[in-house]
């Protein structure tokens, strides 16, 4: 990505005040509007390949150096944006960098935010200098809830011989999700707990009443109890961490790790129970690899949840396969993890719908299987953030591969343009 | 001279940007169709079918605009290349808008009947649809082969989706037959979606045309169509 180098320019820190009140702008983008005298003009970018150079930058008069109103701009965490008349983007600061990831010099605006809303609203500031405020959302990798205010720098002076627009984006996901998720958590939760809560009273009133004195129906239901309540425990423990990742999920994580070391020790960790459960777990990844960006524990629980689910769905003697997935032209530049199960395998008409919250193929087997019907959603959104995709083959009666496919990391080993077809 | 060459370079730079203006719409389009559909309401099915006449109005202007410079530039290579997938991917646009447009003239009818669970699929496929479309004009404005190539690989999720989704609808007409009348408007607009997908598939093989100056080949992965066997279950 290209980061643009304003040469030369001038800050006008006493003309700050009288701005704010000239724009009319609110507090943030008219103090922005001010500290950018020394840019605008001047932002020469070093990649635009024919853009008349602003004029104003000769006459602006240096009264301080300009590299207090460009470290002012670059610190500010708000994404700034300054668009010429002819809609091309002449000036970004390096939170607009981070928040809109096709941003390239000279490039027109239309390319970084196309929702028509922002499209028309810009081109109306532009036109008439009134200041416009549009809510939209967008899609990159996550859905993104934003808000952008537009204002006018007017010409002349410091701002160049053309009045530009000037953009400043914030960005409401956060809000707008923690909104969605209560609403949903209270209708899934409720919905699923109501069953097993049933069978506890139900069992609650029998040994209130009839059967008081039975001391052998004591101990059954007293068990069955005991097995719905933990049904309900792990249930309230995967919405919850439902939740944690669907907070993050439209952060990237910045770490790196080696796909296939996490997901033997995921394995490894698992084999207890793979021998309790009386299946083969064979775990044929080795430490190394490729490196993923990722976070560790939500990788690791990727793994845990697959193999989960092909031990448990396989039943007694099964053979689980933890294995490294060959390259796929359908997944170029990601690397793949599988985990392969000699279990039933699932119909086809199922398998688009498995990551869906509280899917079941069959909801009797998953329940006395003491699933949740979240393990595969709690997996897809873990993907979701770390932009990943989960790919499931499968068929009947011969097993089924679950393939985690991860962005391999910009520094990985091996990084490879991609498999392109040829003509 | 070098006020032409300049001159040319803002020529190439407002077409394309229409085209991300015209993808932008056509994302709105198809999203709201597909919220008229879930939310049966038809005031904003109107909306969308009123909406889809601006997209018409900009294909027609972005096709003005490139005859204009291909006859007055006459570019070559890479710029004409550039100039020849504006005006096939704003074709290609137009009709996505078209689909969207159709699928909210459904929704119209479909608001006042009795509501059906199958709806919640085909919103979901309609969904994974706009993911792709939202995909392949970030792929165009980045001018991102890989993620190009990616898209086009997908599709035949996309197929995979509407042969369960007809699987669903066709079964769901056998079981009740005044449910065929709904059924057939869903079964269209998983239909309308499905196209939608391969035309999603056509900016994908553009992208890759601009940037190579390759076609992406005809051996794209398609989901075979759905038989009628399960019916005999």
């Amino acid at each position: 990505m290209a980061r643009w180098v304003p040469f030369g320019g001038a800050v006008l820190v006493g003309a700050l005040a009288a701005l704010a009140s000239a724009l009319a702008l609110p507090p943030l983008l008219a103090f922005a509007a001010g500290a950018l005298v020394g840019l605008v003009g001047a932002a020469v970018l070093a990649r635009e390949p024919a853009g008349p150079v602003p004029a104003a930058a000769q006459g602006a008069k240096a009264t301080m150096p300009s590299t207090f109103g460009r470290a002012l701009i670059e610190k500010l965490p708000t994404p700034l944006l300054v668009i010429s008349r002819t809609g091309r983007v002449s000036y970004a600061n390096p939170a607009a960098a981070d928040a809109l990831p096709r941003l390239e010099a000279g490039a027109h605006f239309a390319h970084l935010i196309r929702v028509p809303a922002f499209v028309e609203a810009v081109g109306a500031t532009l036109a008439d200098g009134e200041e416009r405020r549009v809510r939209f959302s967008t899609r990159q990798d996550q859905e993104r809830f934003l808000e952008a205010r537009i204002g006018l720098l007017p010409p002349g002076d410091a701002f160049g011989p053309e009045a530009q627009g000037i953009v400043q984006i914030e960005d409401r996901t956060d809000q707008r999700r923690a909104e969605q998720l209560r609403s949903d958590f209270i209708a899934n939760a409720s919905h699923e707990l109501r069953t097993p809560l049933a069978s506890i009273i139900g069992y609650i009133e029998t040994l209130q009443h009839h059967a008081r004195e039975d001391p052998d129906a004591r101990e059954r239901f007293l068990a069955i109890m005991a097995r719905e309540a933990g049904r309900m425990q792990r249930l309230v423990d995967d919405l919850m961490s439902l939740s944690r990742i669907e907070m993050t999920e439209h952060v990237r994580p910045a770490e790196e790790w080696s796909l296939t070391e996490i997901a033997a020790e995921s394995a490894a960790a698992l084999l207890p129970v793979a021998r309790r459960q009386g299946v083969t777990l064979a775990i044929e990844v080795a430490a190394g690899g490729v490196r993923v960006r990722g976070d560790r524990d939500q990788l690791g629980q990727v793994f845990t949840n697959l193999i989960d689910n092909a031990m448990k769905y396989g039943g007694a003697g099964a053979v689980v396969r933890v294995v490294e997935a060959a390259p796929a032209r359908a997944h170029p530049n990601r690397v793949g993890v599988t985990v392969e199960d000699s279990g039933p395998g699932i119909a086809r008409e199922h398998i688009h719908r498995l990551t869906e919250r509280f899917y079941r193929v069959s909801a009797s087997s998953s329940r006395d299987k003491g699933g949740t019907g979240l393990g595969l959603a709690i997996v897809k959104h873990i993907l979701n953030r770390h932009g990943g995709r989960l790919e499931i083959a499968s068929e009947p009666g011969k097993g089924s591969a679950f393939t985690v496919w991860l962005p391999r990391s910009e520094g990985g080993e091996g990084a490879a343009a991609g498999d392109v077809p040829e003509g | 001279m070098a006020h032409i060459v300049s001159a040319f370079d803002e020529d190439l730079v407002q077409i394309q940007a229409r085209i991300s203006e015209m993808g932008g719409l056509c994302e709105e389009l198809l999203s709201k169709a597909l919220e008229s559909v879930q939310s049966r309401d038809p005031v904003l099915a109107r909306q969308v079918i009123e909406r889809d006449k601006a997209l018409d109005a900009m294909e027609m202007a972005l096709e003005e605009s490139a005859v204009k410079v291909i006859a007055l530039r006459q570019p070559v290579a890479a710029d004409l290349r550039v100039l020849i997938a504006a005006m096939k991917i704003a074709s290609t646009l137009e009709r996505i808008g078209d689909l969207a447009k159709n699928i909210a003239k459904r929704a119209i009818p479909l608001s006042s009947a009795k509501p059906v669970r199958l709806t919640t699929s085909i919103v979901r496929m309609g969904r994974q649809t706009l993911t792709q479309l939202s995909d392949v004009l970030n792929a165009h404005a980045s001018r991102d082969v890989d993620l190009a190539v990616q898209i086009w690989n997908q599709d035949y999720e996309i197929d995979e989706l509407y042969n369960a989704i007809f699987r669903e609808v066709v079964t769901y007409m056998v079981e009740d037959s005044r449910l065929i009348g709904v059924g057939a408007q869903l079964m269209f607009i998983a239909k309308n979606l499905e196209r939608i997908g391969d035309h999603t598939t056509h900016v994908a093989e553009m992208v890759h045309y601009i940037v190579t100056g390759k076609n992406l080949g005809d051996d794209r992965p398609k989901g075979e169509p759905q038989g009628l066997e399960f019916l005999t279950d």
